[in-house]
């Protein structure tokens, strides 16, 4: 088994190579480089963007600069407005991180209780209501919802003020961002649940005499985990990419927002250093939540 | 001398008691009676005929055969153009900006006063004073094709490639499948952004001129990235589809009743595949619409002033408080061309899915 | 004649599907006594699996008792709460099933399903459960049991797994074992083995079985009587002489016809005709009537009445009777 953790880490090391140079070339794919020093407003910057990317070295050879820099934690510097790109991310992404990892957190939970519930009380109203809802907001992307939330509840009904940095309202940017993974999760864990409730050993538990609880509880709700971690991935995937947009939607100083407007200032080395920084953390929260996966299903614990 | 049972103490009344001619044997017809064969149906109208009794299946076709019907009729019916800025009497009307559903601007309205006839705007107009309604249309017509024409990229290419996957195996395979999983292990959404950033770069010049400059160098983006990158998924429910049918009995059966490869292909081969394939796909449209809406409110969608829906929802942040309905439409739009496409994806798989039949 | 542990009586179970109601028992009955061992044979969709379900009250939607009496020990078991009925389960009746695979949860060890048996309903502390673990599993023939116990189903063969199954039924020393097709999923070798393992375990331990298959084969050697059923309702019942020797149920010639055998092999494989009967049409009468070569008028609307051919030996067939009144006839004339 333990090869094949080896086996898993070694292709996300990999993967993460390849979208860095997929990245460094495609940038340098654009006419004049992305270090355009003329698009650089100020000819200091213009200086330390000359020395910072040796720009006059041929281009294998600055990107294996690029790398090394990277490595050691140097982001390089933003076209705009010249600080440290480290600094920057640094900054945003601890509030993205924690709206998106309490997203997560509420997705979860919540899909978690709401898809057994609906798996228990199967045709009764519970369950109705449940798959319902679930439906709806499936059907609803995080932008559309991020928009008609602050519409409804900052603007018309004026519950909720808008975001400011002294005045951190995480509620709306979480449900944007919660509501659907959870409705997935809950759809995902009712046929799960319906599925392993109509395993065999389920039966054979009934046969020994255990009550019906510790039937659902210990029996059935283990096995109807396991392919919830299989969502574990596209859900931080969906998360980080619905982060760009419900920040920007709430004016949250966050990552997502710098991304989004760096991308309309053709802020070329931020938008570079932002998209490998995105990248590498989907990458490794892929690769956690597929370890996980391996080693809680016994099928493949036992391969 | 038989020993009977209690029940019949005395046999002399015995052959009284019972009406002999019940003894007589059972006529043919009278044991066909009992067996009433099930009409044998193949395959595909088994499900079309479950699928047509799932209530939300047939209200979803119903109502996306609907939004195609109008998305085709509308232009014609309604004489503004997405990007006509209403003017009155040649001159742009200035009063026509913002306009709630219904109404008319004030130089709109003292023309029809001298008998002049305006078609309503049915959904107002916007900041430029672009009729909204019509902009919606567009807008569904560019989500909709998005979506329909990525997903038979992805189609196309995952089927090609899972299948020669599958049905070679061994080393083909391995070889195949590592591709895959690295592919599978970039992140698409960053990509798409990053490519269409690059492409608007070095592209934008070189399509003036061309119909591909009214689409833009996003599309472009978009299209290839799912060439590149959205396949994987497809190739690999293919590709696991073959190899498990494959292994199945039923194939050494057919093969030892003497059936050729290539009846073997079309009648067990494929109705499996295929009912996995055409569900996929129903659930890959709302996908490819929701990616194509989301780039479009970044603002890395079709190119201005065609209208996208997530461009308009985007734009509608504007004056959200004061105008609410720009935003309500083509959200609502949104919302119901995929909630359809997804209650149409679920029925087809409760119908066609050969694994949850009963 | 020792002691009646269970007294199944007139017993009805339906389906109540989309497509009509399934009346998979359609009337059984039988007396099974202390320590000795019942088969009931049938092919698949006649009922003998729901039998044992219904005895043990492990029906899942939609099925449902709908009629007769379960008696053990005294006690009617169809109307039994579920709280009392789970201290049958397991330990005075238990049931293995037939895939031992699928039928061990695959997430816990072996150990921690047996000893969850053992944990319910005895009054032992964690090492006395965990021993007895170990000891079942030496008793059913489970080598290096110390080791075995913490692992996994996975890492079992199908022989160990079904033994397995066994340890974890009979932990609590039940009245009844019930054998729901217990070799079917195994391999010939194994087969006999298991078979050997039960007869063995029920010397030792004195219960009873109820030992259920359509292998008549199986049958034949361990059973001290064997009820035939078909299509939800007893056929014949007898000893093993009487069914193999003397059948008196069109359905059990049938059957013993079909045994395809190493020595005759010049002659043409013998089949019942028709079809299997669809369960969703069952005639009034005999469940067997459009298979029947010997088929009447009354077996199509009357079923047939139990007939007694020995003291061991009934059946239930119109032929019989017919029969008997031939030979009334026959003795008239004279």
């Amino acid at each position: 088994m333990w090869k094949y953790v080896l086996k898993r880490i070694g292709l996300a090391i990999f993967t993460i190579f390849i979208i860095i140079a997929i990245t460094f070339f495609a940038m340098n794919a654009i006419p004049g480089g992305p270090f355009q020093s003329e698009k650089a407003p100020d000819p200091a910057v213009q200086r330390m963007l000359q020395e910072r990317y040796n720009l006059d070295k041929p281009l294998v050879e600055q990107f294996v600069i690029y790398l090394d820099n990277l490595l050691h934690g140097d982001f390089g510097i933003s076209l705009k407005t010249g600080r440290d790109i480290s600094t920057i991310i640094g900054e945003s992404f601890a509030i993205s991180a924690e709206i998106g990892g309490i997203a997560i957190v509420v997705a979860l939970i919540p899909g978690l209780i709401f898809g057994s519930l609906a798996a228990l009380m199967r045709n009764k109203w519970p369950d109705r209501v449940i798959m319902f809802s679930s439906t709806i907001f499936v059907a609803v992307p995080s932008f559309v919802l991020a928009t008609l939330l602050l519409l409804i509840f900052c603007l018309k009904l004026e519950w909720i003020p808008v975001w400011s940095v002294n005045n951190r309202n995480y509620i709306l940017p979480i449900l944007s961002l919660a509501l659907y993974p959870m409705s997935y999760i809950t759809r995902l864990t009712k046929s799960s649940m319906l599925d392993a409730l109509g395993q065999d050993y389920v039966r054979t538990a009934r046969a020994k005499g255990v009550s019906e609880s510790r039937v659902i509880f210990k029996h059935a709700l283990r096995n109807a985990l396991i392919p919830v971690v299989t969502y574990m991935g596209p859900m931080t995937a969906y998360i980080i990419t619905g982060s760009l947009v419900v920040e920007t939607v709430f004016t949250i100083g966050g990552l997502g927002t710098k991304f989004v407007s760096c991308i309309n200032d053709r802020d070329y080395p931020l938008i570079m250093a932002t998209t490998i920084f995105l990248a590498i953390l989907l990458v490794l929260l892929t690769l956690v939540s597929d370890l996980i996966y391996k080693l809680i299903d016994p099928k493949i614990k036992f391969e | 001398m038989m020993d009977n049972n209690e029940k019949f103490p005395r046999k002399r009344p015995f052959s009284l008691q019972m009406d002999l001619s019940k003894f007589s044997p059972a006529t043919d017809e009278e044991k066909e009676q009992i067996v009433q064969m099930r009409e044998s149906t193949t395959f595909f109208k088994d499900g079309i005929k479950k699928l047509s009794k799932d209530p939300f299946a047939m209200i979803s076709i119903a109502v996306l055969l609907f939004i195609v019907l109008t998305i085709f009729i509308a232009p014609i019916i309604v004489p503004y153009s997405y990007q006509e800025m209403i003017s009155v009497d040649g001159v742009r009307d200035r009063t026509a900006m913002n306009l709630a559903p219904f109404t008319y601007s004030v130089n709109e309205q003292a023309a029809i006063k001298s008998g002049e006839k305006i078609f309503p705007h049915i959904f107002g107009t916007d900041q430029l004073s672009r009729d909204y309604f019509i902009r919606v249309i567009y807008g569904t017509r560019v989500s909709l094709t998005v979506g329909l024409f990525a997903s038979i990229i992805v189609l196309i290419i995952g089927l090609i490639y899972g299948s020669i996957s599958g049905y070679f195996g061994g080393k083909v395979d391995l070889v195949l499948m590592r591709i895959v999983d690295i592919i599978y292990a970039l992140p698409d959404m960053l990509m798409i952004i990053l490519l269409a950033v690059v492409l608007d770069a070095t592209l934008s010049q070189a399509l003036d001129g061309t119909i591909l400059e009214r689409v833009g160098t996003n599309m472009i983006s978009i299209f290839i990235v799912f060439g590149l990158l959205y396949w994987v998924s497809m190739a690999r429910l293919v590709r696991g589809q073959i190899l498990s049918i494959k292994e199945n009995e039923y194939i050494l059966a057919a093969k030892a009743l003497g059936a050729k490869p290539g009846r073997i292909i079309r009648k067990h081969i494929l109705p499996n595949c295929i009912s996995v394939i055409i569900i996929s796909t129903a659930l890959q449209i709302p996908a490819a619409i929701f990616t194509e809406s989301f780039l479009s409110f970044v603002g890395l969608g079709v190119q201005a002033p065609m209208p996208s829906l997530g461009s308009l929802a985007s734009a509608a942040r504007e004056g959200l408080q004061s105008y609410p309905y720009k935003l309500l439409f083509p959200s609502l739009m949104i919302c119901l061309i995929v909630l359809s496409f997804n209650l149409l994806g679920d029925g087809l798989r409760d119908a066609f899915d050969p694994k949850l039949r009963r | 004649m020792s002691e009646i542990l269970l007294r199944v009586k007139d017993l009805k179970t339906s389906f109540f599907t989309n497509s009509g109601e399934v009346k998979a028992v359609n009337g059984v009955s039988f007396d099974l006594e202390k320590g000795k061992v019942l088969g009931i044979v049938g092919e698949s969709g006649s009922g003998k699996s729901v039998t044992a379900y219904s005895i043990m009250r492990i029906l899942t939607d939609p099925g449902k008792i709908v009629g007769g009496s379960v008696m053990f020990e005294g006690t009617e078991l169809t109307s039994l709460s579920k709280k009392k009925m789970r201290e049958v389960r397991g330990k005075k009746i238990s049931i293995i099933f037939q895939d031992p695979m699928t039928s061990l949860n695959p997430v816990y060890t072996i150990g921690n399903q047996i000893e969850e048996a053992i944990k319910l309903h005895t009054e032992r502390n964690k090492k006395e459960i965990k021993a007895r673990a170990i000891e079942m599993l030496t008793l059913v023939g489970v080598n290096e049991p110390a080791r075995r116990v913490k692992q996994y189903p996975y890492e079992l063969s199908g022989g160990m797994r079904q033994r397995v199954m066994i340890a974890m039924a009979l932990a609590c020393e039940p009245d009844i074992l019930i054998a729901d097709e217990p070799t079917t999923a195994l391999d010939v070798t194994i087969q006999a083995q298991i078979l050997e393992l039960m007869q063995e375990l029920q010397k030792k331990m004195g219960m009873a079985i109820i030992m259920i298959t359509h292998d008549l084969g199986v049958i034949a050697d361990m059973c001290d009587e064997i009820i035939v059923m078909y299509g939800g309702r007893v056929c014949e019942r007898g000893n093993a002489e009487d069914i193999f020797y003397d059948p008196r149920h069109e359905y059990t010639k049938g059957l013993l016809h079909s045994i395809p055998s190493a020595v005759k092999s010049k002659d043409r494989l013998l089949s019942i005709a028709g079809t299997p009967i669809d369960m969703l049409n069952l005639p009034t009468g005999c469940p067997f009537f459009s298979r029947c070569g010997k088929a009447m008028k009354i077996c199509l609307n009357e079923p047939p009445e139990e007939i007694r051919v020995s003291e061991t030996h009934l059946a239930s067939c119109w032929v019989n009777i017919k029969d008997m009144i031939d030979a009334e006839k026959a003795e008239e004339v004279k």
